[in-house]
């Protein structure tokens, strides 16, 4: 698979994840395409964190108004049918306020405790956290989609070494080799892409990982 | 009843070193002209409260330049900034990792708002699950953590300005301010949180168009409208 096949394949398992319903917030890049795959018959609304709630996804809204209307990277967005319009405030208050019930987001490095890092790094580049470290503290499930691997050296990490956006957070990882719990034990693969044997998933883990009893193919 | 002033008057009002609040996000919402003046004014040493610092040429923003409180940045007219976002602006980066003139403090965007909001509604701060376990705890302003009912909270400080600076999409003569889209974000927040408020509307309305129910600033909040 190539970059953009493997960002697809992901954003498709994903997918899955979301109920009919559900009130979810996408990250940047690969987050972002997860709504191409919904299952049929799952409707959600996508909450935007500088305050829309129900964004149409990109390429499904009318006319772009890039001064008036825009994502979380200020390039034009689009509100479906029955969506508001909200200041800040009241944005984050639905995302720590428990209304949001699933936060999709990419990371640079997670770790088997449930913490992620993605926002700085120290000396080097700090872009900041945005809206991360609240998206992370107020959704049921906080779903990480991310590559396995960044060029081969693990992201999936005992502990994280870089600056925790939050800790003891994620409920799931999805990556191109497998789907991971978060439980109380550690990480827990519980699906694994049949390209892959159970042992290349754990070499490219730092993290010790359990294999589930009940260990899955990720593809249908 | 707000004074109605040009562009240029509304930078005449706002000292070297004062401490602003500018609304917008990525420059949605900002008052966009007179961030551009201010920042060709030359005046420096300002504290910059906002989401983020705009975004620059190449960027792939609205227009190919400089635009919201980028143009007060990229002139090095901030010696600090308060911010949620700094990564689409490569100069934030530059002025404070290579040039070292330009301090960065980074707080959660819904923390950015609700000490803004502290601010402004008379409130001693705000207690947030965001950001515990973190750096954000050895941030000037988390005075530290507290539980409550087993549950971890940072105690963030309240935050006002000298000045806000919020754009509009329609300004009536009574100062009323509506907001289409996502430009609303922090401006009604840093409305209320400044001892000086400046509104740059797209567009001056007469009292009514605006109707009541649709208030997302009240006048009795915006002391200047420029244009």
């Amino acid at each position: 698979m190539d970059k953009s096949e493997i960002k697809a394949f992901i954003a498709k398992r994903v997918a899955k994840e979301l109920h009919d319903g559900d009130v979810v917030n996408l990250g940047i890049g690969l987050p972002d395409l997860v709504p191409n795959y919904l299952p049929e018959g799952v409707k959600v609304t996508l909450q935007a964190e500088l305050g829309i709630v129900n964004t149409a996804p990109a390429g499904l809204y009318q006319e772009a108004d890039p001064f008036h209307v825009v994502n979380a990277s200020g390039k034009s967005a689009g509100i479906a049918p029955g969506g508001a319009f909200i200041d800040s405030a009241t944005s984050f208050g639905l995302i720590r306020g428990g209304h949001v019930q699933a936060t999709i987001l990419g990371g640079l490095e997670v770790d088997e405790e449930g913490s992620l890092s993605n926002w700085i790094i120290p000396g080097k580049k700090m872009p900041g956290m945005g809206g991360a470290m609240d998206l992370l503290v107020g959704a049921e499930n906080v779903i990480v989609a991310m590559e396995h691997t960044a060029k081969g050296a693990p992201k999936i990490l005992k502990k994280c070494k870089l600056p925790y956006t939050a800790v003891h957070c994620i409920t799931k990882i999805i990556t191109e080799m497998g789907v991971m719990n978060v439980t109380d034990k550690g990480l827990e693969l519980v699906e694994i892409n049949p390209e892959f044997t159970v042992e290349e998933v754990q070499a490219a883990t730092e993290a010790t990982l359990i294999i589930s009893p009940n260990l899955k193919s990720m593809i249908d | 009843m707000p004074k109605f002033i040009s562009i240029k008057e509304a930078v005449d009002l706002i000292p070297e070193g004062s401490t602003i609040m500018v609304g917008g996000f990525v420059g949605c919402g900002s008052p966009l002209e007179l961030c551009k003046a201010l920042g060709l004014s030359g005046k420096k040493h300002f504290t910059i409260i906002a989401n983020d610092g705009g975004c620059g040429p190449g960027y792939g923003g609205p227009v190919d330049d400089y635009y919201g409180n980028a143009w007060i940045i990229a002139n090095h007219g901030a010696d600090r900034v308060i911010m949620t976002h700094v990564g689409i602006l490569p100069e934030i980066g530059e002025q404070n990792l290579k040039e070292g003139t330009l301090t960065v403090d980074l707080i959660p965007q819904g923390t950015l708002a609700e000490m803004v909001r502290a601010g402004g509604y008379g409130l001693g701060g705000v207690l947030t699950p965001t950001g515990v376990g973190t750096l954000v705890e050895d941030s000037p302003f988390c005075l530290g953590k507290q539980t409550i009912d087993g549950k971890d909270y940072l105690l963030m400080k309240p935050i006002r300005a000298d000045f806000a600076l919020i754009g509009g999409t329609k300004c009536d003569k009574a100062g009323n301010v509506w907001y289409k889209g996502t430009t609303r974000n922090f401006n009604p927040l840093m409305a209320m949180a400044a001892d000086t408020v400046i509104c740059e509307p797209e567009e001056i309305v007469e009292v009514g168009e605006i109707e009541p129910e649709n208030v997302h600033v009240y006048g009795i909040c915006v002391d200047y409208v420029c244009k």
